[in-house]
C-alpha cells in the first residue's frame, strides 16, 4: 500500500513535469509564430530557458503540432498521408496545408480514386468528446481538399475519437502524433 | 437472455418497517469511520434439501455460499464490519429459530442475521426456498425478513435482494445490489483494442459478452425502465447508435441520420434516445423518440456539443459544449432552451450525469494535466472532487444515488507499455474507492436500475 502510494506520487510529479515544460514550449512558439517580425529576440529567449531534452523535442514538435515524419505514410509516392493537430486544434497549420495541397493534386489527376479521411484525437480528453474532435478535423482535412478541386462525394469522413493512437506512448510527443487526421484510399 | 424472473413471494414482511426504533440506523452522508458490526450466520438446510440442491446446482452448502454473497455485498459498501463466521458460537440452525443473543453480543455484534435454504417441488419442477431474519441484537428482537422461492440456478440474486433489504432496513436508503453493469470488455494492445459489450452482476459474477468484438463499440448505457441498452457501434465503419435488448440479442440502429451518431442516453421514461450528431465538423444534441420515431435537433450552435444526459424529471439535459472555447458543462431545456453555463470552475469539464436523486450533476474534470472525477449541484455550485488521476471518466451512478462508476487508465511506460483500463467505484462522500472487478479490462460502465422481480 504504502509503496504504490510513492510510486504513484512520484509518478505524478513526473507527469507534472511533462505537462508543466509542454506548456511552456507551447507558449514559447505561439509567441514567435504570432510575432514573425519582432519574433528573433523572443525566440532567443525562449530558446535559453530549454534543456535538452526538450531541444530534442522541438526537432520533432512546434509548439505542440507533430512535425517528425515518424508514423507518417504515403497516400502515393511523395505524397504524405496524414496531417498533425495542435491539443484541441482543428486548425490546419502551413505544413498540414502543403500536404493536403499535394494530396488534393494527386486525387485530382487520378480521378477514380475516393478516400476516407480518418479523424483522431490523443487520449487527453473524454471519449465523446473526442469523437466530435476527431469529425471535426477529419472535416478540416476535407474541406481543405474540396477547396483544391476534390469532389466532396469522393470524401468520406470517419472519426475514430482516441479509440485508435498510432502510438501507444503517454506523453506529450506520442500525444502529438496521435492527434491525426490520416487521409486512406477507399476504393 | 436469460434469468426468468420467477420469484414468488410467499410473505414480505414478518414485521412492518418502521415499527422498531431500538434498531441501529447508519448515517451513508458522511464517510463511514465506524463500520456496524454485522454477523451473517451461514444459512442452513436440511440434508435432503442440501442433496437435492447438490444436484440441481453441484454446489455443496448453498446456504453457506449465499450468506458469502450478502457479506461481500455488504462489506463492499464500507459501512458494515462482517464479523469472521469463525468467531460465531451458536450454530446456524439455532440462531435462525431464536438466537442467544448474549452469545452474538459478547463477540460485538449488533446485528445478526440468519436464514434457511430449503428444496421444493413445484409442478414437478425444482425451486428452492429461501429464509431470511434480520435482528437486532442490543434490542433483542427480530426486525426485518422475508422468504422467497425461486428456480435453484437464481440462488445469487437471492442473496442480493437480501442485501437489499439489509441496506433498506439499516440505512433507510434504498440497496443497488440486485443490479447489474453494462460496460466495454477490452483487450489488445493499446493501439488496436478489441472492445466488446459486456453484461454482469453488480459483484461482479455472472458475466456474459454480448457483442463478438469484430467491430468497436463504445458507450453502452441502460435504459432506466427495461433490459434495453443503447451504445454507438462501428458497424460496417458507419460509427451509429444502436439499440440492443439484452434478453433477446435484437440490435438496430437508432434513427436516420446523415453523419455520425453518438453519445446516446435514455430519457428518465425510456420513451426517447438524446444523443449526438456530427456533421461537417459539426455535433449537435438530437432526440428521438422511439414510440413515435420523430427525431428534433436541440442545440443550435457551431461549436461541439454533446455528452447529454436528461434530469431524473426529464425536464432539463445537461451536455458539454466547447462554445466558450473550452468543454464546459450546460444546462437547457429539454426543448433545447434556455441554455445556460454551470460550470465555472479552473480546468475544463466534460461528461455530466444527473444524479438519479435529481440534486447533482457528477462530471469529469481536466485540470493541470489530472483527470477529477466530481460532482456539483445542478446550478453549478458546490462542486466537489472526489477522485483525481492520470486519466478516468465517465461517471454512472448507481440506482440510489450514493454510488458513482466510472473508469481509470493507467499511464503507459517509456516503451508505451503497461496500459490497462479498469472499472472503479467511489462512495459520494468521496471515500471507499475500490477496484471493481471484472474479467478482463474494462471502460465505459453504466449501472441498471433495480431488476425488480
Amino acid at each position: 500500500m504504502n509503496l504504490n502510494k510513492i510510486l504513484k506520487n512520484a509518478f505524478l510529479v513526473i507527469l507534472m513535469g511533462l505537462i508543466v515544460t509542454a506548456c511552456a514550449t507551447k507558449k514559447s512558439v505561439k509567441t514567435t509564430t504570432t510575432t514573425t517580425e519582432t519574433g528573433s529576440s523572443t525566440t532567443k529567449a525562449a530558446e535559453t530557458q530549454k534543456a535538452d531534452p526538450i531541444e530534442k523535442l522541438d526537432a520533432l514538435m512546434q509548439g505542440d503540432v507533430y512535425i517528425g515524419s515518424d508514423t507518417v505514410g504515403e497516400l502515393a509516392s511523395g505524397v504524405p498521408d496524414r496531417v498533425f493537430f495542435a491539443t484541441n486544434e482543428t486548425i490546419l497549420t502551413t505544413a498540414s496545408r502543403e500536404t493536403l495541397r499535394k494530396q488534393a493534386a494527386w486525387l485530382r489527376q487520378n480521378s477514380d480514386v475516393t478516400v476516407v479521411v480518418e479523424g483522431h484525437a490523443d487520449e487527453r480528453g473524454t471519449r465523446e468528446y473526442n469523437l466530435a474532435l476527431g469529425e471535426r478535423r477529419a472535416n478540416a482535412a476535407k474541406d481543405y481538399l474540396m477547396t483544391y478541386g476534390v469532389s466532396s462525394d469522393r470524401i468520406k469522413v470517419l472519426s475514430y475519437g482516441k479509440e485508435r493512437p498510432v502510438d501507444s506512448g503517454s506523453n506529450p510527443l506520442s500525444w502529438s502524433k496521435n492527434r491525426r487526421s490520416v487521409t486512406v484510399k477507399a476504393n | 437472455m436469460r434469468k426468468k424472473l420467477l420469484f414468488i413471494y410467499i410473505f414480505i414482511y414478518f414485521l412492518k418497517s418502521g415499527v422498531s426504533y431500538s434498531l441501529v440506523e447508519i448515517d451513508i452522508t458522511r464517510g463511514n469511520l465506524d463500520p456496524l458490526p454485522i454477523s451473517v450466520s451461514p444459512f442452513y438446510s436440511d440434508k435432503i434439501s442440501e442433496k437435492k440442491i447438490e444436484g440441481n446446482l453441484n454446489i455443496a452448502n448453498l446456504g453457506l455460499e449465499i450468506s458469502k454473497v450478502i457479506e461481500n455485498n455488504l462489506s463492499k459498501t464500507g459501512l458494515f464490519n462482517t464479523l469472521d463466521r469463525e468467531s460465531f458460537l451458536q450454530k446456524p440452525d439455532i440462531a435462525h429459530l431464536k438466537p442467544r443473543f448474549e452469545d452474538w453480543a459478547l463477540i460485538k455484534s449488533q446485528v445478526l442475521i440468519t436464514g434457511k435454504v430449503s428444496s421444493k417441488i413445484i409442478n414437478e419442477k425444482d425451486y428452492i426456498k429461501i429464509e431470511f431474519k434480520l435482528w437486532d441484537v442490543l434490542g433483542a428482537k427480530m426486525v426485518d425478513g422475508f422468504s422467497l422461492t425461486t428456480v435453484p440456478t437464481n440462488w445469487r440474486r437471492v442473496g442480493h435482494k437480501i442485501s437489499d433489504k439489509i441496506y433498506e432496513r439499516l440505512t433507510g436508503e434504498s440497496g443497488y445490489f440486485d443490479t447489474r453493469i453494462i460496460y466495454v470488455a477490452e483487450e489488445g494492445p493499446k493501439t488496436q483494442r478489441i472492445k466488446k459489450l459486456a453484461i454482469m452482476d453488480q459483484d461482479g459474477f455472472n458475466t456474459k459478452y454480448l457483442t463478438l468484438g469484430n467491430e468497436l463499440v463504445l458507450t453502452p448505457r441502460f435504459n432506466p425502465t427495461n433490459q434495453m441498452v443503447t451504445y454507438l457501434s462501428y458497424f460496417r465503419n458507419m460509427p451509429r447508435v444502436y439499440l440492443l435488448n439484452i434478453e433477446t440479442g435484437t440490435q438496430e440502429v437508432v434513427g436516420d441520420f446523415p453523419g455520425m451518431t453518438f453519445a446516446p442516453r435514455f430519457s428518465p421514461d425510456g420513451k426517447k434516445i438524446i444523443m449526438s450528431l456530427a456533421k461537417d465538423g459539426n455535433s449537435e444534441i438530437w432526440v428521438r423518440n422511439l414510440e413515435t420515431n420523430i427525431q428534433e435537433k436541440l442545440t443550435d450552435h457551431p461549436s461541439i456539443d454533446t455528452s447529454p444526459s436528461y434530469s431524473p424529471d426529464g425536464k432539463f439535459i445537461a451536455f458539454n459544449s466547447d462554445r466558450s472555447g473550452y468543454q464546459q458543462i450546460y444546462i437547457m431545456r429539454s426543448d433545447g432552451s434556455k441554455v445556460k453555463r454551470i460550470s465555472f470552475g479552473k480546468g475544463i469539464y466534460g461528461t455530466p450525469v444527473w444524479s438519479p436523486r435529481g440534486d447533482l450533476i457528477a462530471f469529469t474534470k481536466l485540470h493541470k494535466g489530472k483527470f477529477f472525477i466530481g460532482v456539483m449541484r445542478t446550478d453549478g455550485t458546490g462542486e466537489r472532487l472526489l477522485t483525481e488521476n492520470f486519466y478516468q471518466e465517465a461517471p454512472s451512478w448507481s440506482p440510489n444515488g450514493r454510488i458513482i462508476i466510472f473508469y481509470r487508465e493507467t499511464k503507459t511506460d517509456e516503451k508505451g507499455e503497461g496500459f490497462s483500463a479498469k472499472l472503479w467505484s467511489i462512495d459520494l462522500t468521496g471515500y471507499n474507492e475500490r477496484l471493481v472487478q471484472t474479467e478482463t479490462d474494462a471502460s465505459d460502465p453504466s449501472w441498471s436500475s433495480l431488476l425488480g422481480n
